[in-house]
Protein backbone atom coordinates (compact mmCIF):
# COMPACT_ATOMS: atom_id res chain seq x y z
CA UNK A 1 0.00 0.00 0.00
CA UNK A 2 1.36 3.42 -0.92
CA UNK A 3 0.95 5.98 1.83
CA UNK A 4 2.70 8.80 0.03
CA UNK A 5 3.12 9.12 -3.72
CA UNK A 6 5.54 11.83 -4.83
CA UNK A 7 5.24 12.65 -8.50
CA UNK A 8 7.80 14.74 -10.36
CA UNK A 9 8.24 17.11 -7.44
CA UNK A 10 10.46 20.18 -7.71
CA UNK A 11 11.12 22.52 -4.82
CA UNK A 12 12.72 25.95 -4.92
CA UNK A 13 13.97 28.22 -2.16
CA UNK A 14 13.89 31.50 -4.05
CA UNK A 15 16.16 30.82 -7.02
CA UNK A 16 17.77 27.79 -5.44
CA UNK A 17 16.53 24.53 -6.93
CA UNK A 18 16.58 22.36 -3.81
CA UNK A 19 14.75 19.24 -4.99
CA UNK A 20 14.81 18.13 -8.61
CA UNK A 21 12.17 15.91 -10.17
CA UNK A 22 11.61 13.61 -7.21
CA UNK A 23 9.51 10.50 -7.85
CA UNK A 24 9.02 8.05 -5.04
CA UNK A 25 6.42 6.00 -3.24
CA UNK A 26 6.43 5.55 0.50
CA UNK A 27 4.80 2.36 1.69
CA UNK A 28 2.41 2.03 4.58
CA UNK A 29 3.78 0.47 7.80
CA UNK A 30 7.31 0.57 6.52
CA UNK A 31 10.30 2.56 7.62
CA UNK A 32 11.79 4.63 4.85
CA UNK A 33 15.20 6.18 5.47
CA UNK A 34 16.46 9.24 3.62
CA UNK A 35 20.24 9.46 3.47
CA UNK A 36 22.73 11.72 1.76
CA UNK A 37 25.38 14.32 2.50
CA UNK A 38 24.54 17.64 4.20
CA UNK A 39 22.59 19.96 1.95
CA UNK A 40 21.40 17.18 -0.36
CA UNK A 41 17.74 18.00 0.33
CA UNK A 42 16.77 15.07 2.53
CA UNK A 43 15.36 17.24 5.33
CA UNK A 44 13.66 19.45 2.77
CA UNK A 45 12.00 16.39 1.23
CA UNK A 46 10.88 15.25 4.69
CA UNK A 47 9.42 18.64 5.55
CA UNK A 48 7.50 18.82 2.30
CA UNK A 49 5.53 15.76 3.44
CA UNK A 50 3.77 17.68 6.25
CA UNK A 51 4.17 21.07 4.62
CA UNK A 52 6.51 22.45 7.28
CA UNK A 53 8.21 24.09 4.31
CA UNK A 54 5.25 26.47 4.22
CA UNK A 55 6.97 28.27 7.11
CA UNK A 56 9.99 28.99 4.94
CA UNK A 57 9.77 32.20 3.01
CA UNK A 58 9.99 32.01 -0.77
CA UNK A 59 9.62 28.25 -0.81
CA UNK A 60 7.86 27.07 -3.97
CA UNK A 61 6.76 23.56 -4.83
CA UNK A 62 5.81 22.05 -8.20
CA UNK A 63 4.52 18.58 -8.88
CA UNK A 64 2.31 16.42 -6.68
CA UNK A 65 2.56 14.84 -3.27
CA UNK A 66 -0.35 12.52 -2.63
CA UNK A 67 -1.31 11.21 0.81
CA UNK A 68 -3.72 8.29 0.41
CA UNK A 69 -4.34 9.56 -3.11
CA UNK A 70 -5.11 13.14 -2.08
CA UNK A 71 -2.94 16.06 -3.16
CA UNK A 72 -1.70 17.65 0.08
CA UNK A 73 -0.78 20.86 -1.74
CA UNK A 74 -4.29 21.27 -3.16
CA UNK A 75 -5.93 24.60 -2.43
CA UNK A 76 -8.67 23.18 -0.22
CA UNK A 77 -6.49 20.72 1.71
CA UNK A 78 -6.57 21.49 5.44
CA UNK A 79 -2.92 21.90 6.39
CA UNK A 80 -3.59 21.62 10.14
CA UNK A 81 -5.36 18.33 9.57
CA UNK A 82 -2.45 17.20 7.41
CA UNK A 83 -0.02 17.87 10.24
CA UNK A 84 -2.28 15.99 12.63
CA UNK A 85 -2.16 12.98 10.28
CA UNK A 86 1.55 13.36 9.54
CA UNK A 87 3.40 13.94 12.80
CA UNK A 88 6.96 15.11 13.12
CA UNK A 89 9.89 14.62 15.47
CA UNK A 90 12.70 17.13 15.21
CA UNK A 91 16.46 16.84 15.27
CA UNK A 92 16.78 18.63 18.59
CA UNK A 93 14.26 17.57 21.23
CA UNK A 94 11.83 20.46 21.55
CA UNK A 95 9.41 19.78 24.40
CA UNK A 96 7.34 22.80 25.35
CA UNK A 97 8.37 24.51 28.60
CA UNK A 98 5.42 23.04 30.47
CA UNK A 99 4.73 19.84 32.40
CA UNK A 100 5.19 16.41 30.85
CA UNK A 101 1.44 15.91 31.05
CA UNK A 102 0.65 19.19 29.34
CA UNK A 103 3.17 18.48 26.60
CA UNK A 104 1.36 15.29 25.66
CA UNK A 105 -2.10 16.74 26.17
CA UNK A 106 -1.33 19.80 24.06
CA UNK A 107 -2.07 18.15 20.72
CA UNK A 108 -5.31 16.41 21.73
CA UNK A 109 -6.50 19.62 23.46
CA UNK A 110 -5.74 21.58 20.30
CA UNK A 111 -7.92 19.19 18.36
CA UNK A 112 -10.80 19.60 20.76
CA UNK A 113 -10.45 16.91 23.44
CA UNK A 114 -11.21 18.55 26.81
CA UNK A 115 -12.39 15.58 28.86
CA UNK A 116 -9.94 15.02 31.69
CA UNK A 117 -10.19 11.24 31.91
CA UNK A 118 -9.92 10.93 28.14
CA UNK A 119 -6.78 13.09 28.26
CA UNK A 120 -5.35 11.00 31.12
CA UNK A 121 -5.86 7.92 29.00
CA UNK A 122 -4.20 9.48 25.93
CA UNK A 123 -1.24 10.68 27.98
CA UNK A 124 -0.68 7.23 29.45
CA UNK A 125 -1.13 5.44 26.12
CA UNK A 126 1.22 7.84 24.27
CA UNK A 127 3.94 7.70 26.92
CA UNK A 128 3.71 3.91 26.95
CA UNK A 129 3.91 3.77 23.16
CA UNK A 130 7.03 5.93 23.30
CA UNK A 131 8.58 3.65 25.95
CA UNK A 132 8.97 6.42 28.52
CA UNK A 133 5.94 5.81 30.75
CA UNK A 134 7.83 3.85 33.40
CA UNK A 135 10.43 6.57 33.74
CA UNK A 136 8.06 9.53 34.14
CA UNK A 137 4.74 8.13 35.39
CA UNK A 138 5.39 9.36 38.92
CA UNK A 139 6.11 12.94 38.00
CA UNK A 140 3.90 13.91 35.13
CA UNK A 141 3.72 17.40 36.64
CA UNK A 142 7.46 17.89 36.28
CA UNK A 143 8.63 20.47 33.78
CA UNK A 144 9.56 18.66 30.58
CA UNK A 145 12.78 20.66 30.27
CA UNK A 146 14.11 18.99 33.43
CA UNK A 147 14.33 15.45 32.05
CA UNK A 148 17.33 14.18 30.09
CA UNK A 149 17.83 14.77 26.36
CA UNK A 150 17.03 11.17 25.48
CA UNK A 151 13.88 11.26 27.58
CA UNK A 152 12.92 14.59 26.02
CA UNK A 153 13.17 13.09 22.55
CA UNK A 154 10.98 10.13 23.51
CA UNK A 155 8.59 12.62 25.10
CA UNK A 156 8.47 14.45 21.76
CA UNK A 157 7.69 11.16 20.03
CA UNK A 158 4.94 10.54 22.59
CA UNK A 159 3.65 14.05 21.96
CA UNK A 160 3.50 13.36 18.24
CA UNK A 161 1.73 10.03 18.84
CA UNK A 162 -0.88 11.66 21.10
CA UNK A 163 -2.74 13.17 18.13
CA UNK A 164 -2.99 9.69 16.56
CA UNK A 165 -1.07 10.35 13.36
CA UNK A 166 -0.83 7.91 10.48
CA UNK A 167 2.70 8.86 9.49
CA UNK A 168 5.65 9.86 11.64
CA UNK A 169 8.42 11.99 10.13
CA UNK A 170 11.72 11.98 11.98
CA UNK A 171 14.42 14.47 11.17
CA UNK A 172 17.68 12.99 12.48
CA UNK A 173 15.95 12.15 15.76
CA UNK A 174 19.05 10.75 17.46
CA UNK A 175 21.79 13.08 16.26
CA UNK A 176 21.70 15.09 19.49
CA UNK A 177 21.64 12.02 21.74
CA UNK A 178 24.11 9.66 23.40
CA UNK A 179 24.48 6.02 22.20
CA UNK A 180 22.26 4.52 24.88
CA UNK A 181 19.41 6.94 24.21
CA UNK A 182 19.94 6.36 20.48
CA UNK A 183 19.56 2.61 20.92
CA UNK A 184 16.35 3.13 22.89
CA UNK A 185 14.91 5.34 20.18
CA UNK A 186 15.91 2.90 17.44
CA UNK A 187 14.17 0.05 19.27
CA UNK A 188 11.17 2.28 19.65
CA UNK A 189 11.09 3.09 15.95
CA UNK A 190 11.01 -0.65 15.17
CA UNK A 191 8.15 -1.05 17.59
CA UNK A 192 6.18 1.87 16.13
CA UNK A 193 6.41 0.45 12.61
CA UNK A 194 3.51 -1.91 13.38
CA UNK A 195 1.07 0.97 13.63
CA UNK A 196 2.67 3.82 11.76
CA UNK A 197 4.37 4.66 8.52
CA UNK A 198 7.75 6.15 9.35
CA UNK A 199 10.06 8.32 7.30
CA UNK A 200 13.40 9.01 8.92
CA UNK A 201 16.20 11.30 7.85
CA UNK A 202 19.55 10.14 9.12
CA UNK A 203 23.18 11.06 8.79
CA UNK A 204 24.18 7.73 10.18
CA UNK A 205 24.29 4.94 7.61
CA UNK A 206 24.50 2.22 10.24
CA UNK A 207 21.28 3.59 11.63
CA UNK A 208 19.65 3.42 8.21
CA UNK A 209 20.68 -0.23 7.83
CA UNK A 210 19.57 -1.03 11.37
CA UNK A 211 16.13 0.49 11.30
CA UNK A 212 14.81 0.95 7.79
CA UNK A 213 13.06 -1.24 5.26
CA UNK A 214 13.76 1.00 2.30
CA UNK A 215 16.40 3.63 1.79
CA UNK A 216 16.52 6.61 -0.52
CA UNK A 217 19.85 8.20 -1.37
CA UNK A 218 19.75 11.87 -2.32
CA UNK A 219 22.52 13.99 -3.76
CA UNK A 220 22.33 17.67 -4.72
CA UNK A 221 18.55 17.62 -4.71
CA UNK A 222 18.21 14.53 -6.87
CA UNK A 223 16.94 11.13 -5.85
CA UNK A 224 19.83 8.96 -6.98
CA UNK A 225 18.65 5.60 -5.79
CA UNK A 226 15.68 4.23 -3.89
CA UNK A 227 15.52 0.57 -3.01
CA UNK A 228 15.19 -2.06 -0.31
CA UNK A 229 17.71 -1.13 2.36
CA UNK A 230 19.43 -4.51 2.15
CA UNK A 231 19.87 -4.16 -1.60
CA UNK A 232 20.92 -0.52 -1.60
CA UNK A 233 23.70 -1.13 0.89
CA UNK A 234 24.90 -4.46 -0.50
CA UNK A 235 24.53 -3.99 -4.24
CA UNK A 236 24.08 -0.29 -5.01
CA UNK A 237 23.15 0.23 -8.65
CA UNK A 238 24.57 3.72 -8.96
CA UNK A 239 28.27 4.54 -8.72
CA UNK A 240 27.51 7.64 -6.62
CA UNK A 241 25.53 5.63 -4.09
CA UNK A 242 28.39 3.21 -3.81
CA UNK A 243 30.90 6.01 -3.31
CA UNK A 244 28.75 7.55 -0.60
CA UNK A 245 27.97 4.42 1.39
CA UNK A 246 31.57 3.27 1.24
CA UNK A 247 32.58 6.60 2.68
CA UNK A 248 34.36 8.09 -0.30
CA UNK A 249 32.62 11.42 0.21
CA UNK A 250 30.03 13.07 2.43
CA UNK B 1 55.94 51.81 28.97
CA UNK B 2 53.96 54.73 27.65
CA UNK B 3 51.09 52.62 26.37
CA UNK B 4 50.94 50.94 29.77
CA UNK B 5 50.43 54.26 31.55
CA UNK B 6 47.75 55.29 29.03
CA UNK B 7 46.03 52.00 29.69
CA UNK B 8 46.10 52.61 33.42
CA UNK B 9 44.86 56.14 32.96
CA UNK B 10 41.94 54.98 30.81
CA UNK B 11 41.13 52.31 33.34
CA UNK B 12 40.71 55.03 35.95
CA UNK B 13 38.56 57.11 33.58
CA UNK B 14 36.25 54.17 32.92
CA UNK B 15 36.11 53.35 36.61
CA UNK B 16 35.14 56.92 37.53
CA UNK B 17 32.46 56.96 34.82
CA UNK B 18 31.06 53.72 36.13
CA UNK B 19 31.07 54.98 39.71
CA UNK B 20 29.28 58.21 38.81
CA UNK B 21 25.88 56.61 38.38
CA UNK B 22 26.33 54.59 41.55
CA UNK B 23 27.31 57.72 43.47
CA UNK B 24 24.25 59.48 42.09
CA UNK B 25 21.87 56.74 43.21
CA UNK B 26 23.52 56.54 46.63
CA UNK B 27 23.26 60.32 47.05
CA UNK B 28 19.60 60.23 46.05
CA UNK B 29 18.93 57.50 48.58
CA UNK B 30 20.71 59.40 51.34
CA UNK B 31 18.99 62.68 50.56
CA UNK B 32 15.52 61.21 50.22
CA UNK B 33 15.71 59.07 53.34
CA UNK B 34 17.60 61.61 55.46
CA UNK B 35 15.09 64.27 54.41
CA UNK B 36 11.97 62.19 54.89
CA UNK B 37 12.56 59.83 57.78
CA UNK B 38 12.88 62.47 60.58
CA UNK B 39 9.49 63.91 59.66
CA UNK B 40 7.90 60.45 59.45
CA UNK B 41 9.35 59.60 62.89
CA UNK B 42 8.03 62.80 64.37
CA UNK B 43 4.58 62.63 62.77
CA UNK B 44 4.23 58.85 63.07
CA UNK B 45 4.42 56.43 60.17
CA UNK B 46 0.88 55.25 60.71
CA UNK B 47 -0.56 58.77 60.85
CA UNK B 48 1.40 59.72 57.77
CA UNK B 49 0.60 56.67 55.62
CA UNK B 50 -2.97 56.09 56.76
CA UNK B 51 -4.08 59.63 57.50
CA UNK B 52 -6.94 60.62 55.24
CA UNK B 53 -6.57 64.39 55.64
CA UNK B 54 -3.95 66.45 53.82
CA UNK B 55 -4.41 69.95 55.21
CA UNK B 56 -1.01 71.62 55.51
CA UNK B 57 -2.52 75.08 56.09
CA UNK B 58 -4.80 74.13 58.96
CA UNK B 59 -3.78 74.69 62.54
CA UNK B 60 -2.87 72.17 63.65
CA UNK B 61 -1.98 71.00 60.16
CA UNK B 62 -2.55 67.39 59.12
CA UNK B 63 -0.37 65.46 56.73
CA UNK B 64 -2.09 62.19 55.83
CA UNK B 65 -1.04 60.94 52.41
CA UNK B 66 -3.42 58.01 52.08
CA UNK B 67 -5.49 59.93 49.50
CA UNK B 68 -2.41 60.40 47.35
CA UNK B 69 -1.24 56.81 47.80
CA UNK B 70 -4.66 55.59 46.74
CA UNK B 71 -4.69 58.13 43.92
CA UNK B 72 -1.39 56.80 42.61
CA UNK B 73 -2.52 53.19 42.97
CA UNK B 74 -5.87 53.82 41.27
CA UNK B 75 -4.47 55.58 38.22
CA UNK B 76 -1.73 52.96 37.94
CA UNK B 77 -4.25 50.12 38.04
CA UNK B 78 -6.31 52.00 35.47
CA UNK B 79 -3.24 52.42 33.27
CA UNK B 80 -2.49 48.70 33.56
CA UNK B 81 -6.07 47.75 32.65
CA UNK B 82 -5.91 49.94 29.55
CA UNK B 83 -2.27 49.64 28.57
CA UNK B 84 -1.36 46.00 29.25
CA UNK B 85 -3.79 44.21 26.91
CA UNK B 86 -3.15 46.70 24.10
CA UNK B 87 0.60 46.56 24.70
CA UNK B 88 0.90 42.76 24.78
CA UNK B 89 -1.32 42.31 21.74
CA UNK B 90 0.65 44.96 19.87
CA UNK B 91 3.92 43.27 20.80
CA UNK B 92 2.54 39.91 19.62
CA UNK B 93 1.41 41.49 16.38
CA UNK B 94 4.80 43.11 15.82
CA UNK B 95 6.75 39.95 16.58
CA UNK B 96 4.59 37.32 14.91
CA UNK B 97 1.95 38.70 12.57
CA UNK B 98 2.80 41.91 10.78
CA UNK B 99 4.68 42.02 7.50
CA UNK B 100 7.96 43.85 7.07
CA UNK B 101 6.39 46.89 5.43
CA UNK B 102 4.03 47.59 8.33
CA UNK B 103 6.77 46.80 10.83
CA UNK B 104 9.07 49.38 9.30
CA UNK B 105 6.41 51.98 9.95
CA UNK B 106 5.04 50.74 13.28
CA UNK B 107 8.26 50.11 15.14
CA UNK B 108 9.76 53.61 14.76
CA UNK B 109 6.35 55.08 15.63
CA UNK B 110 6.35 53.19 18.92
CA UNK B 111 9.93 54.22 19.61
CA UNK B 112 8.88 57.80 18.93
CA UNK B 113 6.11 57.42 21.52
CA UNK B 114 8.80 56.66 24.09
CA UNK B 115 10.58 59.88 23.22
CA UNK B 116 7.67 62.31 23.40
CA UNK B 117 7.98 64.59 26.48
CA UNK B 118 5.35 63.77 29.07
CA UNK B 119 4.01 67.32 29.14
CA UNK B 120 3.08 66.86 25.47
CA UNK B 121 1.09 63.74 26.39
CA UNK B 122 -0.54 65.71 29.16
CA UNK B 123 -1.47 68.51 26.81
CA UNK B 124 -2.88 66.03 24.31
CA UNK B 125 -5.01 64.47 27.03
CA UNK B 126 -6.11 67.90 28.21
CA UNK B 127 -7.40 69.04 24.84
CA UNK B 128 -8.60 65.68 23.45
CA UNK B 129 -9.44 63.23 26.23
CA UNK B 130 -10.75 65.62 28.90
CA UNK B 131 -13.59 67.02 26.73
CA UNK B 132 -14.66 63.52 25.72
CA UNK B 133 -14.74 62.32 29.33
CA UNK B 134 -16.53 65.53 30.34
CA UNK B 135 -19.24 64.81 27.76
CA UNK B 136 -19.69 61.24 28.89
CA UNK B 137 -19.40 61.53 32.67
CA UNK B 138 -20.07 65.21 33.30
CA UNK B 139 -18.05 67.24 35.81
CA UNK B 140 -14.72 68.72 34.83
CA UNK B 141 -13.50 65.71 32.89
CA UNK B 142 -10.36 65.66 35.00
CA UNK B 143 -10.50 62.45 36.96
CA UNK B 144 -9.24 58.91 37.50
CA UNK B 145 -10.54 57.70 34.15
CA UNK B 146 -8.81 60.46 32.19
CA UNK B 147 -5.53 59.97 34.01
CA UNK B 148 -5.77 56.19 33.53
CA UNK B 149 -6.30 56.54 29.79
CA UNK B 150 -3.39 58.96 29.54
CA UNK B 151 -1.05 56.75 31.56
CA UNK B 152 -2.27 53.66 29.71
CA UNK B 153 -1.05 55.29 26.50
CA UNK B 154 2.19 56.48 28.05
CA UNK B 155 3.26 53.03 29.26
CA UNK B 156 2.61 51.42 25.87
CA UNK B 157 6.14 51.81 24.47
CA UNK B 158 7.68 50.28 27.60
CA UNK B 159 5.35 47.29 27.51
CA UNK B 160 5.47 46.83 23.74
CA UNK B 161 9.24 47.01 23.35
CA UNK B 162 10.14 44.69 26.22
CA UNK B 163 7.34 42.22 25.47
CA UNK B 164 8.23 42.14 21.78
CA UNK B 165 11.87 41.40 22.58
CA UNK B 166 10.90 38.57 24.92
CA UNK B 167 8.44 37.10 22.40
CA UNK B 168 11.15 37.18 19.74
CA UNK B 169 13.56 35.46 22.14
CA UNK B 170 11.35 32.37 22.33
CA UNK B 171 13.14 29.62 20.38
CA UNK B 172 11.51 28.94 17.04
CA UNK B 173 11.56 25.22 17.80
CA UNK B 174 8.66 25.65 20.26
CA UNK B 175 6.55 27.29 17.61
CA UNK B 176 7.47 24.64 15.04
CA UNK B 177 6.73 21.85 17.51
CA UNK B 178 3.23 23.22 17.97
CA UNK B 179 2.65 23.75 14.24
CA UNK B 180 3.82 20.19 13.57
CA UNK B 181 1.06 18.90 15.86
CA UNK B 182 -1.54 20.52 13.65
CA UNK B 183 -2.08 23.66 15.73
CA UNK B 184 -2.83 26.87 13.84
CA UNK B 185 -0.50 29.87 13.79
CA UNK B 186 -2.70 31.73 16.30
CA UNK B 187 -3.07 28.76 18.62
CA UNK B 188 0.67 28.11 18.57
CA UNK B 189 1.44 31.70 19.49
CA UNK B 190 -1.21 32.04 22.19
CA UNK B 191 -0.67 28.64 23.81
CA UNK B 192 3.06 28.06 23.42
CA UNK B 193 4.98 31.20 22.47
CA UNK B 194 3.30 33.73 24.79
CA UNK B 195 3.38 31.47 27.89
CA UNK B 196 7.07 30.85 27.23
CA UNK B 197 7.68 34.59 27.07
CA UNK B 198 5.63 35.27 30.20
CA UNK B 199 8.46 36.33 32.49
CA UNK B 200 9.63 38.94 29.96
CA UNK B 201 6.07 40.13 29.52
CA UNK B 202 5.64 40.33 33.30
CA UNK B 203 8.83 42.38 33.51
CA UNK B 204 7.47 44.77 30.92
CA UNK B 205 4.29 45.20 32.96
CA UNK B 206 6.27 45.92 36.12
CA UNK B 207 8.44 48.49 34.37
CA UNK B 208 5.20 49.97 33.00
CA UNK B 209 3.86 50.20 36.56
CA UNK B 210 7.05 51.98 37.57
CA UNK B 211 6.63 54.41 34.73
CA UNK B 212 2.97 55.06 35.56
CA UNK B 213 3.46 55.56 39.28
CA UNK B 214 6.32 57.99 38.73
CA UNK B 215 4.68 60.06 36.02
CA UNK B 216 4.03 63.65 37.08
CA UNK B 217 3.75 66.43 34.56
CA UNK B 218 1.20 64.73 32.32
CA UNK B 219 -0.95 63.58 35.22
CA UNK B 220 -0.98 67.04 36.80
CA UNK B 221 -2.84 68.41 33.77
CA UNK B 222 -5.71 65.92 33.78
CA UNK B 223 -6.15 64.32 37.21
CA UNK B 224 -7.96 67.17 38.91
CA UNK B 225 -5.44 67.19 41.77
CA UNK B 226 -7.90 67.38 44.66
CA UNK B 227 -6.14 66.24 47.83
CA UNK B 228 -9.00 64.12 49.15
CA UNK B 229 -9.93 60.49 49.40
CA UNK B 230 -10.88 59.14 45.95
CA UNK B 231 -14.64 59.43 45.64
CA UNK B 232 -15.26 57.60 42.37
CA UNK B 233 -13.82 56.89 38.96
CA UNK B 234 -15.26 60.07 37.53
CA UNK B 235 -13.90 62.20 40.38
CA UNK B 236 -10.58 64.01 40.49
CA UNK B 237 -7.64 62.68 42.51
CA UNK B 238 -4.12 63.68 43.38
CA UNK B 239 -1.13 61.37 43.08
CA UNK B 240 2.04 61.22 45.20
CA UNK B 241 4.09 62.84 42.47
CA UNK B 242 1.74 65.70 41.72
CA UNK B 243 1.30 66.38 45.43
CA UNK B 244 4.99 67.22 45.61
CA UNK B 245 5.13 69.34 42.47
CA UNK B 246 2.03 71.36 43.24
CA UNK B 247 3.05 72.42 46.75
CA UNK B 248 6.83 72.40 46.77
CA UNK B 249 7.11 75.92 45.39
CA UNK B 250 5.56 77.57 48.44
CA UNK B 251 6.05 74.96 51.15
CA UNK B 252 8.15 75.75 54.21
CA UNK B 253 9.24 74.04 57.44
CA UNK B 254 7.07 71.11 58.42
CA UNK B 255 5.04 71.28 55.21
CA UNK B 256 8.23 71.09 53.16
CA UNK B 257 9.44 68.14 55.22
CA UNK B 258 6.10 66.39 54.69
CA UNK B 259 6.55 66.75 50.94
CA UNK B 260 10.05 65.30 51.09
CA UNK B 261 8.61 62.46 53.16
CA UNK B 262 6.02 61.96 50.41
CA UNK B 263 8.94 61.56 48.01
CA UNK B 264 10.44 59.00 50.41
CA UNK B 265 7.29 56.92 50.25
CA UNK B 266 7.21 57.21 46.44
CA UNK B 267 10.85 56.17 46.33
CA UNK B 268 10.08 53.18 48.52
CA UNK B 269 7.33 52.18 46.08
CA UNK B 270 9.78 52.41 43.17
CA UNK B 271 12.36 50.33 45.06
CA UNK B 272 9.77 47.65 45.74
CA UNK B 273 8.72 47.60 42.10
CA UNK B 274 12.32 47.30 40.93
CA UNK B 275 12.94 44.59 43.49
CA UNK B 276 10.05 42.57 42.07
CA UNK B 277 11.41 43.19 38.58
CA UNK B 278 14.87 41.93 39.53
CA UNK B 279 13.45 38.88 41.28
CA UNK B 280 11.48 37.88 38.20
CA UNK B 281 14.51 38.43 36.00
CA UNK B 282 16.77 36.40 38.25
CA UNK B 283 14.28 33.56 38.44
CA UNK B 284 14.11 33.51 34.63
CA UNK B 285 17.87 33.40 34.25
CA UNK B 286 18.10 30.49 36.63
CA UNK B 287 15.87 28.47 34.38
Amino acid sequence: MNKFVIKNMNLYYGNFHALKGINMNINENEITALIGPSGCGKSTLLKSLNRMNDLVEKCKIQGDILLDGEDIYAENFDVNLLRKRVGMVFQKPNPFPMSIYDNIAYGPRTHGIKNRSKLDEIVERSLKAAAIWDEVKDDLKKNALRISGGQQQRLCIARALAVEPEVLLMDEPTSALDPISTAKIEDLIQELKKNYTIVIVTHNMQQATRVSDKTAFLLNGELIEFDQTVDLFSIPKDKRTEDYITGRFG
Amino acid sequence: MKSKSIENFMKIVFFISATMSIIAIVLICIFIFAGGIPFIQEYGLKNFLLGTEWKPNNTPSSFGILPMILGSIYVTIGAIIIGVPIGILTATYLAKFCNKKIYKFLKPSINLMAGIPSIVYGFFALVVVVPIIRNIFGGTGMNIITASILLGIMILPTIINISEASIRAVPRSYYEGSIALGASHEKSILSVVLPTAKSGILSSIILGIGRAIGETMAVILVAGNQARMPAGLAKGIRTLTTNIVIEMAYAADEHRQALIATATILFAFILIINGIFLTIKRRTNNG
